[in-house]
């Protein structure tokens, strides 16, 4: 169907509004985190680089974001191994109490963060995990499970089983098979559910703020205590630095995968 | 690929198998002796067996009773990836993350080959299968054809001594088919291997067997070459599945060792009688039939009056439909130098009574048909 000039320009106008406001919010950030005063007005005024010196040097900033890192990888390697292992336990089971366990296990991104919160932290100070890495894990653990399973699910959903079969009669045993025929098919899956988890993990703040303790602090729990406390220009240096690091990341995952199909294809 | 001399096929030995689940038998007491280097087709409608037999020698799926023996050893219990067999299956079952050269290589780094000996094993097969140019295309680049090719090379790459194959043309179209059943038929020709096919098409089946077992309700009806099948069928099941036929039914009547048939008032004899108490039919091939004008005096002992219901031209004959006084339809193939006869014609048919074949009736045979 032919467009008309207008209505094409008509068209545009309103993509490139919602385009705005849609990643206008993120992008204040750039500016504020250049401010040469201390201070969270908008528009900034003078430029410095201080508060991405303060981020390094400061051990309050740096020691945060570096737990946060290691929280966020270890639960994204125990979130995707699980997850993996549920998504195909539930996989090869039966109809019925497959989908019953598939719902409990998804109950953690539907129950509200305060309530599994509070559950957990009335847990963790009778077992004395407040403010240790192990707490941090398997909280977020729990909460990042549901989308590796989902990941996972939706790719052994349209893997084709028989390929095991065919694996198998020409010699392959269980655990050559998924070696060699069924992890390279479902990759894709795993790895976005690793993906998945590690963000889950390294920017949850709602449990986080409940189990955190001055010992171990976690990026989003020392943002929100910063912001809380004063207006520190450090907040938007991390907010920045943390949009170039997932666009680059997310970015060069799809130029990947975009690659291999066409090499596929 | 040269014929490796070394290479003769296993032979399997089916005895009295079963295989049910909950209540049914997909396989009710098979017993099937497949020589060395046969090749041997499971015929037989869906739902037959002939499907649960082949997975049953693959290992794919357990015996509930029974013994099978390839190549003279006891396979039960022994899983699917340590029986060393080739299967070739419907839907290709191409690894789609692996080019067509390691598709067929799988099998040898499974087993442990050392690139060089790989690579001229691959060479050989893809060669065998006339895909030696495709070794670095995607399964995906591929049309169906190609890969049933491809999968068929990555099933003999391993010299299995038996190779089995569940309709592995049932997804190409006719003339694909074809041809790929006379490729087929060559590569078992130069391999020695034994074959076991899978088909629900007779046609095929003829085409390609040294031998076929005809396969309904779990159990097998009979094995033999094609020509046996076709000429001596042993049920009424086999008779009608194998070949187009005619089947009269009527009111039976034994007078020494012929049986009479009493069809809506008309009655034609063979001379033979079958054992048993069952009430026998008549079995008669299209080529044994004869159409006549009423009153004129053509060879037949037998006639029986009805009207032609549908004439087709065949080019190189005619093939003609004829309702008969009891409602039933007789098929007729008449060579094109016969006389022809239009649509609604009165006709006679004629044949020999040494020509009908008498075997017991069986109502099933009709239902499992269609």
């Amino acid at each position: 169907m032919e467009m008309k000039p207008l209505t094409r320009v008509i068209l545009g106008l309103v993509c490139l509004l919602v385009a705005i406001w849609l990643v206008a919010p993120t992008l204040v950030v750039v500016p504020m985190s250049f401010n040469g005063n201390k201070s969270l007005a908008f528009p900034p005024q003078g430029f410095s680089w201080q508060w991405y010196q303060n981020f390094v040097t400061n051990p309050e900033w740096s020691t945060s974001f570096l737990n946060s890192l290691k929280v966020a990888s270890i639960v994204a390697l125990l979130a995707t191994v699980l997850g993996t292992l549920a998504a195909f336990g539930l996989d090869r089971m039966k109809a019925r109490p497959a989908s019953l366990l598939r719902m409990l296990m998804l109950t953690p991104m539907v129950v509200p963060g305060v309530v599994l919160a509070i559950g957990i932290y009335a847990v963790y100070l009778d077992a004395q995990l407040v403010g240790t890495l192990a707490g941090f894990v398997l909280a977020h653990t729990i909460l990042a499970l549901p989308f590796v399973l989902i990941a996972v699910s939706a790719n052994l959903e349209v893997f084709d089983k028989r390929l095991e079969t065919a694996a198998a009669s020409v010699g392959a045993g269980a655990l050559t098979t998924f070696r060699t025929v069924t992890l390279p098919l479902i990759l894709p899956g795993i790895l976005s559910g690793l993906l998945f988890a590690f963000a889950t993990s390294f920017d949850e703040i709602i449990v986080s703020l409940f189990i955190t303790n001055p010992y171990l602090r976690t990026l989003p729990v020392q943002i929100f205590s910063s912001i809380t406390r004063d207006a520190d220009p450090t907040v938007a240096a991390v907010g920045t630095i943390l949009l170039c690091a997932t666009t680059i990341l997310i970015g060069g995952g799809m130029l990947l995968l975009g690659r291999e199909r066409k090499g596929r294809l | 690929m040269n014929p490796r001399s070394d290479n003769r096929g296993a032979a399997i030995d089916l005895e009295t198998v079963s295989k049910a689940y909950g209540a049914f038998k997909a396989l009710d007491g098979v017993s099937l002796r497949i020589e060395p280097g046969e090749f041997m087709t499971l015929l037989g409608p869906s739902g037959s067996g002939k499907t649960t037999t082949l997975n049953v020698i693959a290992g794919f799926t357990d015996v509930t009773n029974g013994k099978l023996l390839v190549g003279g050893n006891s396979v039960v219990g022994v899983p699917a990836h340590k029986r060393n067999i080739g299967v070739v299956f419907q839907h290709y079952a191409l690894f789609p993350h692996m080019t067509v050269g390691r598709n067929v290589a799988y099998p040898l780094t499974l087993r442990g080959f050392d690139q060089a000996k790989r690579k001229a094993r691959v060479a050989e097969a893809l060669d065998m299968v006339k895909m030696g140019d495709f070794a670095h295309r995607y399964p995906s680049e591929l049309s169906g054809g190609q890969q049933q090719r491809v999968a068929l090379a990555r099933a003999i790459v391993f010299d299995p001594p038996l190779l089995l194959m569940d309709e592995p043309l049932g997804a190409l179209d006719k003339k694909l088919r074809e041809w790929l059943q006379l490729e087929i038929k060559r590569i078992h020709r130069e391999l020695g291997t034994t074959f076991v096919y899978v088909t629900h098409d007779q046609e095929e089946a003829l085409v390609l067997s040294d031998r076929i077992a005809v396969f309904n309700r779990g159990r097998i009806e009979q094995v033999g070459t094609g020509r046996q099948l076709y000429d001596e069928p042993a049920t009424l099941f086999v008779g009608r599945f194998i070949g187009d036929s005619t089947v009269l039914r009527g009111e039976a009547r034994h007078d020494g060792t012929s049986t009479a048939l009493s069809i809506a008032g008309e009655t034609v004899t063979a001379p033979r009688r079958i054992a048993g108490e069952a009430n026998p039919v008549m079995l008669l091939r299209p080529e044994k039939l004869a159409i006549c004008r009423p009153g004129s005096d053509a060879a037949g002992a037998n006639r029986l009056s009805g009207t032609i219901a549908e004439a087709i031209y065949l080019g190189s004959g005619s093939k003609y439909d004829v309702k008969l006084a009891d409602g039933s339809v007789a098929i007729v193939r008449s060579p094109l130098t016969g006389e022809s006869f239009g649509l609604g014609e009165k006709v006679e048919l004629c044949f020999d009574g040494t020509d009908a074949k008498l075997l017991a009736d069986d109502s099933t045979a009709d239902a499992t048909l269609t």
